[in-house]
């Protein structure tokens, strides 16, 4: 593996874990206070799913930045400008609807992600992606279920549901950009060109929201910045209270 | 939201392929398809199942407690009912 290429794979790595831990851990942020006992559940174990994706991917980067850090460290002592994740999932949890949005909006987009990267001539990076592609398949039922039931639920459910996707398609466009970073890896066959993915992304999407009787938005603004770690003030927020345990008590173990 | 309006639903898990689907509890859902995938949520977290069912709880007509004397007591005083009540002939080796 050429520097370049492993100094790019390093950092795709990371993206891709900042990605998995922050909508991870914004979906932990409704343990407990799930509409109902059974959602609390299935919602904790799409949370889960997540962690341990990040997990993997960090626990990859680490190797290839070989230089003492852990998966931890790239977890608990990265502040937020060192965070590349996509800006969409760092939104704050909002109402049930608008999780479910954010949630349909990423689990499609994964949808269409992993089984481009499981073919990867980067084998660690393929074989995250076998293993998440199955998890994804479960998560896109369980988001497109309940923007169905929302959107033609109640009259409130609907107004919600289509507040949450006016105010998240903005966010949705950067998910699609490509820098020299993650070029260089897909000329490489290593990264996933993501600007394929969005017409795709956008019919699969539209179709959902069309049959749950919600309108697709016209594409107008569109706010981009965290893969360069320029991020909206919710993620230095969620940080904190994710990494002050480790950041109160470094090397602690129980 | 609260559970009053979601309907109770009971579920069966098969542990394994040839042995039967057991009883294992029982959730709030929307329907049969919400029922189901929490099921997967809720009871196969750990690997238990290779296949699920769901049905309604209303469904199910369960015999009652009150019932119990007639549904049972009459079977007491029927030991030919029994195979080991009936002696068996000597050449007759294996029953």
């Amino acid at each position: 593996m050429s520097d370049a290429i492993k100094a790019a794979t390093l950092e795709y790595a990371t993206r891709l874990g900042d990605d998995a831990l922050v909508l991870g851990h914004r979906i932990s942020e409704w343990v407990s206070y799930g509409p109902f006992l059974e959602e609390d559940i299935a919602y904790a174990n799409v949370s889960l799913d997540y962690v341990g994706r990040a997990r993997m991917f960090y626990t990859y980067a680490a190797e290839l930045a070989a230089d003492g850090r852990t998966e931890d460290d790239f977890a608990y002592m990265r502040s937020d400008r060192d965070y590349h994740n996509l800006l969409l999932l760092e939104m704050p949890r909002g109402d049930f609807a608008y999780s479910q949005v954010r949630q349909l909006f990423a689990d499609v987009y994964y949808s269409l992600v992993l089984p481009e990267l499981v073919k990867s001539k980067d084998e660690r990076l393929a074989a995250v992606a076998a293993k998440a592609i199955k998890e994804t398949k479960y998560h896109v039922r369980r988001s497109r279920d309940w923007v169905h039931r929302l959107g033609e639920g109640t009259e409130e459910s609907h107004k919600r549901t289509q507040k949450a996707v006016d105010q998240l398609w903005g966010y949705t466009h950067e998910m699609f950009d490509m820098d020299d970073t993650e070029q260089l890896l897909a000329d490489n066959g290593i990264g996933v060109d993501v600007s394929k993915l969005r017409d795709q992304w956008h019919k699969d999407v539209s179709a959902i929201l069309t049959e749950a009787t919600i309108t697709v938005p016209e594409d107008s603004w569109a706010v981009r910045g965290g893969r360069t770690g320029y991020h909206t003030e919710n993620l230095g927020h969620m940080l904190t209270e994710l990494q002050i345990v480790h950041r109160s008590h470094p090397g602690c173990q129980w | 939201m609260t559970t009053e309006k979601l309907e109770l639903f009971e579920v069966f898990i098969r542990s394994k392929r040839g042995l039967d689907h057991k009883h294992v509890g029982s959730l709030h859902a929307e329907d049969h398809a919400q029922a189901l995938e929490y099921a997967r949520d809720c009871y196969t977290r750990r690997s238990e199942g290779v296949s699920i069912w769901v049905m309604k709880s209303n469904d199910i007509c369960a015999s009652q407690e009150d019932d119990a004397e007639s549904f049972y007591d009459p079977s007491d005083d029927k030991p030919y009912r029994h195979a080991t009540y009936y002696v068996l002939p000597d050449p007759v080796n294996n029953m």
